[in-house]
């Protein structure tokens, strides 16, 4: 994690300036541009001046593509210990999938007046320019596991994960605990995206780590994966499965509750998890699905994640009966 | 008076600016109607030329006051036979939503879902899963769930295989003139407070009428709900839930199934030609650890209803089979489990009841009620009796009010405001 994102510092300063500047008045204009180049975020060569990398500590899965996150703000966020960081009006976080030097899409998050903005951009083949898709694509995308079918969420589906408690859109990602990672905090806040580094800043464990118990792990993994729907006053809320990392509750985290409306998503599985018995929990077998009707996360998957599966596997088979 | 031309101005704003997006069929007609879908403002329409349409990729409409309408329940259909993406056909989060006259098909999961809502009409509006109803069809016809005002009005529904209308964890609900069948609950009102649901027919599914309440949810406690003039005949379609499904449990063959809530108010339905039973009042089944919630059934109203050849052939599933072992076939019209809270069932006993009321019902020749006493049956064995004195329940009930639903600032629970919304 730190190699990564000293590498992503290092490409900056190496490649040298970026010919281009952020516009602005593109990040708070009422229409999106019709072309991601229009915001100014970066060029073929380097980011712009005021535009900073970054990761995140433990990431959603999405089809093993590789990510690349980076924001803007016009002034730093009060660096608050709980809940997503209060960026000023004109921040953009912009997100890139790619597999390797093909790049697919790029979704960015505009703070405006009105609220946060949701818009997907599709790169073209030749990874030159990026046009606004505002309905969305099905692609294949080659992928080091073979063709990838690709879903690019149209502007509404942005909406249905970055859904906060007041039906308005919000960032996910970028909470002080899932920013901590690497010494990570401290680069932000030089770079003016966070006000301080506190002595008392809390840390989402990274779920990749092996070295962790599984239960931690599997915490980290599902609060990435999940928690942005299912977490009280998100879309899956009406399930009562909660699993974002605050929750304590067993039966808010599936264990021997039953499910409410999951239909054939159930997999004729009787609870969400059953200490010790993975095959016969229902989060298990809708992390395995590729069944529309059926898969979690609904949104955002199109292929199993194997590692994921045999972390929350192993987690449900530790769990004392 | 500056503030009065502003108010003015506002008022004018809808109509003036109302755009109509025009939607025809063809290869491009999923992202066109997805693209307008996003971009209708409050007052926009979105406009369904007759057709069908193959939609591979869910739907979704989140912005206020838009209205999505075709040509008509069989002249414009959205397929998803061919669907890749999304857990439903279409995703309403925007309030103030009015779906109109068109039909969609074979979804993966749910049909038409309506999540946090305010406002949200579905008006001559078909979900259907074609061929043979199976356990593989989306589990909700028309879903809108922790949602106020609901209005769904003339809607049809075949083929899910949990509920086909199915309003859960919301509130200020109508459902009426509305048609299911095939599917395992014909409609289901569940975690909600104030419904009237009425003029409806239900046929052929495997239970009819369904109200429950469940626990460890956001909104439980259901409560005010009304249900008049609706039919529930020959609901005898052998029940095709995935396990793990609480309508799992419904006999094929159950007209109406009120499970816990409070406040129900039953009248001038018509039951009949269910196999298993006509309409059967029962305590929540499964184990559940949630202080908040009361598993009891309370204040049940049955009054001015008609029972016709309910129960004559209870099914063989677990309940059904239960029906059959203690009544014998035919059961009786209407049956209670009998399950109250133990404290009074060791105080008052059982047949004692005083928080139901079941009165002038026509059950012609057939046995009224049966008491089929489970706390007996599964606790305190030696004391198990069925009984069928119809007169324990006598409480003192009085009618529940008619709900009042607003949709866009009209009261639609009023005819006028209606009709000018169906057009």
């Amino acid at each position: 994690m730190r190699f990564a994102l000293a590498l992503a510092l290092a490409l900056v300063l190496a490649a040298g300036p970026a010919m281009v500047e952020v516009n602005d008045a593109a990040i708070l204009a009422r229409y999106p541009p019709k072309t991601l180049s229009e915001f100014g975020f970066f060029d073929a060569r380097a980011l712009a001046s005021g535009v900073v990398p970054y990761v995140i500590a433990s990431p959603l899965f999405s089809d093993y593509s590789d990510k690349d996150r980076y924001i803007y703000t016009p002034t730093p966020a009060p660096a608050a210990l709980v809940g997503v960081l209060d960026f000023p009006l004109g921040t953009a976080i912009i997100k890139t999938f790619r597999y390797g030097d093909h790049k697919v899409e790029t979704r960015v998050l505009l703070h405006q007046a009105g609220g946060w903005k949701a818009y997907p951009y599709l790169w073209n083949e030749a990874g030159t320019e990026a046009m606004l898709a505002l309905a969305g694509a099905d692609l294949s995308v080659p992928s080091p596991r073979g063709p990838v079918a690709y879903h690019v969420p149209n502007a509404n589906q942005c909406k249905a994960c970055h859904e906060g408690p007041d039906k308005a859109i919000t960032p996910i990602g970028p909470k002080l605990r899932n920013l901590n990672t690497g010494g990570q905090l401290a680069l932000l806040a030089a770079a003016g995206v966070i006000d301080a580094v506190p002595a008392d800043a809390p840390a989402t464990p990274e779920y990749r780590d092996a070295t962790l118990a599984d239960d931690v792990r599997a915490r980290a993994y599902l609060d990435a994966n999940c928690a942005h729907c299912h977490a009280p006053g998100h879309p899956a809320d009406t399930s009562g499965l909660f699993l974002n990392w605050e929750e304590s509750d067993a039966l808010r985290l599936g264990i021997n509750k039953r499910p409410v409306a999951a239909g054939k998503g159930s997999g004729d599985l009787q609870f969400d998890v059953v200490p010790g018995d993975p095959g016969a929990s229902i989060l298990l077998y809708r992390m395995q699905s590729l069944d529309p009707g059926a898969m979690m996360p609904e949104l955002g998957r199109g292929v199993v994640h194997d590692e994921g599966v045999e972390l929350i596997r192993a987690w449900i088979a530790g769990l004392d009966q | 008076m500056r503030h009065l031309a502003v108010a003015v101005a506002l008022v004018a704003a809808g109509p003036l600016w109302a755009e109509t997006f025009l939607i025809t069929p063809g290869p491009a007609a999923e992202a066109v109607l997805q693209e307008a879908l996003i971009l209708a403002q409050a007052g926009d329409e979105v406009v369904l030329a007759a057709g069908r349409y193959d939609i591979r990729n869910q739907l979704s409409l989140a912005n206020d006051d838009v209205t999505l309408r075709g040509a008509g329940m069989a002249a414009s259909v959205l397929s998803f036979k061919g669907q890749t993406g999304g857990a439903e056909g279409l995703l309403v989060t925007g309030n103030g939503a009015i779906l109109k006259d068109f039909a969609v098909e074979d979804t993966k999961g749910d049909a038409i879902k309506a999540k946090g809502v305010d406002g949200f009409a579905a008006i001559r509006v078909r979900a259907e899963w074609t061929g043979e109803p199976k356990a593989e069809n989306g589990s909700y016809g028309i879903y809108p769930v922790q949602s106020t005002n609901v209005l769904l009005d003339g809607v049809v529904v075949r083929g899910a295989s949990d509920a086909g209308i199915y309003v859960g964890q919301s509130q200020k609900i109508i459902v009426r003139n509305s048609r299911a069948e095939f599917n395992v609950a014909g409609l289901e009102i569940e975690n909600c407070y104030f419904a009237d649901v009425f003029d409806n027919t239900l046929t052929n599914n495997t239970g009819g009428l369904l109200v429950f309440d469940l626990p460890d949810l956001p909104q439980q406690g259901g409560h005010d709900i009304r249900f008049f003039r609706n039919k529930s005949y020959a609901n005898n379609t052998d029940n095709f839930a995935p396990e793990g499904n609480i309508v799992g449990l419904v006999p094929a063959g159950t007209g109406m199934l009120v499970m816990a809530n409070a406040d129900i108010e039953i009248f001038e339905n018509q039951f009949s030609d269910n196999k298993s039973v006509g309409l059967i009042i029962a305590a929540y089944v499964k184990d559940t650890e949630d202080a908040n919630y009361d598993i009891h059934p309370r204040r049940i109203h049955i009054h001015n209803n008609v029972f016709a050849a309910n129960g004559s052939d209870p099914d063989g599933s677990e309940f059904g089979a239960l029906l059959r072992e203690l009544f014998g076939a035919p059961v009786p019209q209407i049956v209670w489990d009998g399950v109250i809270p133990l404290w009074r069932w060791a105080t008052v006993g059982a047949a004692s009841d005083v928080e139901h009321s079941i009165h002038d019902n026509d059950f012609g020749d057939a046995t009224p009620y049966g008491n089929a006493d489970f706390i007996g049956k599964f606790g305190l064995t030696w004391l198990h009796e069925v009984t069928y004195e119809l007169s324990e329940h006598s409480a003192e009930l009085t009618p529940l009010v008619p709900v009042q639903v607003i949709i866009r600032g009209r009261d639609v629970s009023h005819r006028g405001a209606w009709a000018e919304m169906a057009k």
